[in-house]
C-alpha cells in the first residue's frame, strides 16, 4: 500500500526533512528548478493581469502549483511527452513552448496554438481526464516502435472520478506502458472540495487498485518532486511500466477569474497554504546551502521579468485573425460543402458589413 | 405568491422553477457538478442546498456518466432527479447512459419502468467561451428515440417549461441558451405551465415565416423587426419542443405565408434544422412559393472566441436567406 505520508525533503521554511526513501536532488539541479519557479509564478500573476485587462479570454492560474508545474517538465527528456490540462500554461512553457503559442486558446484566437508534434506536447485538455487514455496510447505505441519515450500526463484532482482516468490507468497497467499520471491534488474541483470527490485515504491509493506504484508526494516542495517524478520517469523508461503520483497542493487563486472562491472557501484557508509556498522554501534551502546568490536572484527576477514584458507586449496588440483557417483543418481536404461556405463567408467579407 | 409578472434573468427563472418543484414534489432532487453550496457555475441552483438541505440538492464526484447513470436510479426507484451537466460538450461522457438506458429504458421494459428525469444543459455559443463550452448538441439528442427535447427561448418558457419537464413521465433534455442566462425579462410566475409539444408564435407576418429556437430566436425577431422597416413582413415561430414537433403551428404559418427559413446556430448539415426543412417541404409543397432556407451555423467545430461571430446565424444573413426566397417583385 501508498505511504499516507506524503514524500517530503524540505519543510515549508526549506529544512530538511525526509525519511530516506528520496535522496536529495543536487543544488545545481534545483538551482535550475528555483529559476523555473521564478519565471512560472511571474507568467501566472501576468496572465491573471492580462484578464482583468481584458486581453485574455479567461486563465486557469496554477499560483501556488509552480513546483508541480515546472518539475513536471524539467523531468522528461527530449522526446517525452507532455500531456497537459486547461492548468498546465506554466508547464507546457517550461517545456519550451513560446507563452504566446501557449495563450493563443485562452487569449481566443484559436485552440490549440502551438506544433503539438513538434514540441511533443499534446493540446491543452479541457474535457477533463479525457487526454488521459491518449497519453497511455502515445506511449503503447512508442513502445511498438521501439522508442523508449515516456509519457508524463497531468490531471487535477477533480478529474480523478471521470471514466476515462480508470480506464486509462488500468490500460496503462495492464500494457506496462511507460506513462506517470501525475495529479495536482489541489485540493477543489471548481468548488467541490476533496472530501466530496473521493472516499480513498489518498488518490495515491487508486494506482494499488489497478496493480502499479503510485507515490503521494509534498506538491509545493520541489526537491521532492524531483525525485518522486524523476524515479518514475526512469522507472517508465526502462520497462517498469506506469506510476501515478499525487502531489498534496493547493490552488491558491480562484478557479479561474469567472470562479468566485469566497463561496466556498476560506481566506484563513488560502493563507495557511500560502505560508507553503514552493519558492519560498527552495529558495531559503538555496540560501543555506550557498547555492543562490543575491546576483543570481537579480538574474533570475530579469528573465523572469522579460518573459512577462514579451508575453505583454504580443498580447497586448490586435492582430487580425485569419477567417479561412475555420474551414482549414476540419477535414485533410475540405468537402465540397465546407470549401462552399468558405466561399460564403469570403464573400460576405468582401462585401462588407454593411452590406444591408 | 404574487400574481404580478417580476423581471427575473433566465438563470433566477429557471432556479425559481426549481425551487417551487421541489416544493411541490418531495421527490424532486437537483444534483451535478458544483450545484450545491456554488449554486451552479451559473447560478441557476443558487441557494436550493441551503433552502433544501443536502439530501435534495447536492454536490456529485466529477463524473457525468456517473451524474446521468445514478439519476436513472433513483427515477428507477421514485425519485424526480434534475441533474445539470455543466456545459453542453461536458454532457458527453454521459451520452452512454444517455442514448442507451435513459432513452429506452421505457421502451425496453414495456413502459413498467418510465424514467421522470430531466438532464439541464447550457448549450450554444455567443458568450466568447474557448472549446468544448460552446457546443450546439441538440441533434445528438433529437436523433434518439425516447428523449424529449426542450430548447426555451424567453425565460417565461425556461420557467414554464422546466416546471413541465420535471412534470414529465419522459427523461427530457432541457437546453438552456446560456447566452441568455443573465438577461432579465418579465415572468410571469403564476401563468399556466405550458404543454410540451408546442410551439409559440411570436410573431406573426404575412410574407414569410422564420423558424427558430433557443438563441436563434431572438435573432430572428430582430431580423423580422428589420424586415418591417424595408416593407417586408415577417412571421418567427419559436419550436420551444424539437421533440415533441409541432408539425400544425409550424406548417399552418408557413401555408399562410409561403416562404420559409429555419434559423438555428448548430451546423446545418445532419440537423434539427435540416428536419424542419424537409418537414416543411414535405407538408407544405403545394403552398411553397420559394424552397425553404436554412441560416446554420457553419459546418465546423466551435469557433475560438475571436472568430465565432462570424459562425452565428446574424440578421444579416438571416435576410440575405429572406431576398432569396424568389419574390416576384426581385
Ligand atoms: C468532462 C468535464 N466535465 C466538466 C468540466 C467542467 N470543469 C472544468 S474544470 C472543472 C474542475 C476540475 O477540477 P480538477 O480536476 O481538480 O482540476 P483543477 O481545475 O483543480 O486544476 C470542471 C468541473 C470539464 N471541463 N470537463
Ligand atoms: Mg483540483
Amino acid at each position: 500500500m501508498t505511504d499516507l505520508a506524503p514524500v517530503r525533503l524540505l519543510d515549508a521554511d526549506g529544512t530538511v526533512t525526509g525519511d530516506g526513501r528520496y535522496p536529495m536532488p543536487p543544488p545545481d539541479v534545483l538551482l535550475e528548478r528555483y529559476r523555473g519557479l521564478v519565471r512560472g509564478k511571474r507568467l501566472n500573476e501576468q496572465a491573471s493581469a492580462l484578464v482583468r485587462q481584458g486581453r485574455l479570454a479567461v486563465y486557469p492560474s496554477s499560483r501556488g502549483q509552480e513546483a508541480c508545474e515546472v518539475v513536471a517538465a524539467a523531468v522528461l527528456r527530449p522526446g517525452d511527452w507532455l500531456f497537459p490540462t486547461y492548468r498546465d500554461t506554466v508547464a507546457i512553457v517550461e517545456r519550451g513552448v513560446a507563452p504566446v503559442e501557449v495563450l493563443t486558446l485562452l487569449r481566443g484566437e484559436w485552440h490549440c496554438g502551438y506544433d503539438p508534434v513538434h514540441h511533443h506536447v499534446a493540446p491543452q485538455a479541457t474535457p477533463l481526464a479525457t487526454q488521459l487514455p491518449h497519453a497511455v496510447g502515445v506511449a503503447h505505441a512508442a513502445r511498438l516502435r521501439g522508442e523508449d519515450t515516456v509519457v508524463l500526463a497531468l490531471c487535477g484532482d477533480g478529474a480523478t472520478s471521470e471514466g476515462d482516468f480508470h480506464e486509462a490507468l488500468n490500460f496503462a497497467a495492464v500494457f506496462t506502458a511507460p506513462v506517470v499520471f501525475f495529479v495536482q491534488n489541489n485540493k477543489y474541483a471548481i468548488s467541490v472540495p476533496l472530501a466530496r470527490q473521493s472516499a480513498a485515504p489518498t488518490l495515491a491509493h487508486k494506482g494499488v487498485g489497478y496493480g502499479m506504484p503510485a507515490v503521494l508526494v509534498d506538491g509545493n516542495d520541489a526537491a521532492a518532486l524531483t525525485a518522486v517524478l524523476g524515479e518514475a520517469v526512469g522507472r517508465a523508461a526502462t520497462g517498469g511500466g506506469p506510476t501515478l503520483v499525487e502531489a498534496d497542493t493547493y490552488r491558491i487563486e480562484a478557479h479561474t477569474n469567472a470562479d468566485d472562491a469566497a463561496r466556498y472557501r476560506t481566506d484563513a484557508e488560502v493563507r495557511e497554504w500560502a505560508e507553503r509556498d514552493p519558492l519560498r522554501r527552495l529558495r531559503a534551502y538555496l540560501r543555506a546551502e550557498n547555492a543562490l546568490d543575491d546576483a543570481r536572484e537579480d538574474a533570475f527576477a530579469a528573465e523572469a521579468e522579460a518573459v512577462a514584458a514579451r508575453v505583454r507586449a504580443a498580447l497586448g496588440e490586435d492582430r487580425p485573425v485569419p477567417t479561412d483557417e475555420l474551414f482549414a483543418h476540419v477535414h485533410a481536404t475540405p468537402t465540397p460543402q465546407l470549401a462552399a461556405q468558405a466561399a460564403l463567408l469570403r464573400a460576405e467579407l468582401a462585401a462588407g458589413e454593411d452590406a444591408r | 405568491m404574487t400574481t404580478e409578472p417580476e423581471k427575473l434573468t433566465m438563470a433566477q427563472a429557471l432556479n425559481t422553477a426549481l425551487r417551487d418543484a421541489m416544493t411541490a414534489d418531495e421527490s424532486v432532487v437537483v444534483f451535478g457538478e458544483d450545484v450545491g453550496p456554488l449554486g451552479g457555475v451559473f447560478r441557476v441552483t443558487d441557494g436550493l442546498t441551503a433552502a433544501f438541505g443536502e439530501q435534495r440538492c447536492f454536490d456529485t464526484p466529477l463524473a457525468e456518466s456517473g451524474i446521468v447513470g445514478m439519476a436513472i436510479g433513483m427515477a428507477m426507484n421514485g425519485f424526480r432527479p434534475v441533474v445539470e451537466m455543466q456545459f453542453d460538450a461536458f454532457a458527453y461522457p454521459a451520452f452512454e447512459q444517455i442514448t442507451s438506458h435513459l432513452a429506452k429504458m421505457a421502451n425496453r421494459t414495456r413502459g413498467r419502468l418510465r424514467l421522470p428525469v430531466v438532464v439541464r444543459v447550457p448549450y450554444a455559443g455567443g458568450i466568447g467561451g474557448v472549446e468544448h463550452h460552446c457546443d450546439s448538441s441538440e441533434a445528438y439528442y433529437a436523433h434518439t428515440a425516447g428523449l424529449t427535447v426542450l430548447a426555451p427561448a424567453t425565460n417565461q418558457d425556461a420557467y414554464g417549461l422546466l416546471r413541465a419537464a420535471i412534470g414529465s413521465p419522459d427523461p427530457v433534455i432541457f437546453l438552456e441558451p446560456k447566452k441568455h442566462y443573465f438577461a432579465a425579462e418579465e415572468v410571469d410566475l403564476a401563468a399556466a405551465v405550458p404543454p410540451i409539444g408546442r410551439a409559440a408564435v411570436r410573431r406573426s407576418g404575412a410574407d414569410a415565416t422564420l423558424i427558430a429556437y433557443g438563441p436563434a430566436v431572438p435573432v430572428s425577431l430582430a431580423a423580422a423587426e428589420l424586415a418591417a422597416t424595408e416593407g417586408r413582413d415577417l412571421g418567427v415561430v419559436d419550436l420551444r419542443s424539437l421533440v415533441p414537433f409541432d408539425d400544425a403551428t409550424v406548417m399552418a404559418e408557413v401555408r399562410r405565408t409561403g416562404r420559409a427559413v429555419v434559423v438555428a446556430e448548430a451546423p446545418g448539415f445532419a440537423s434539427v434544422a435540416s428536419e424542419v426543412a424537409a418537414r416543411v417541404a414535405e407538408q407544405c409543397f403545394h403552398h411553397l412559393e420559394a424552397p425553404v432556407r436554412r441560416v446554420t451555423g457553419f459546418d465546423i467545430p466551435y469557433p475560438p472566441p475571436k472568430l465565432e461571430h462570424h459562425h452565428l446565424p446574424s440578421v444579416e444573413r438571416v435576410l440575405d436567406a429572406v431576398d432569396d426566397l424568389q419574390w416576384e417583385d426581385a
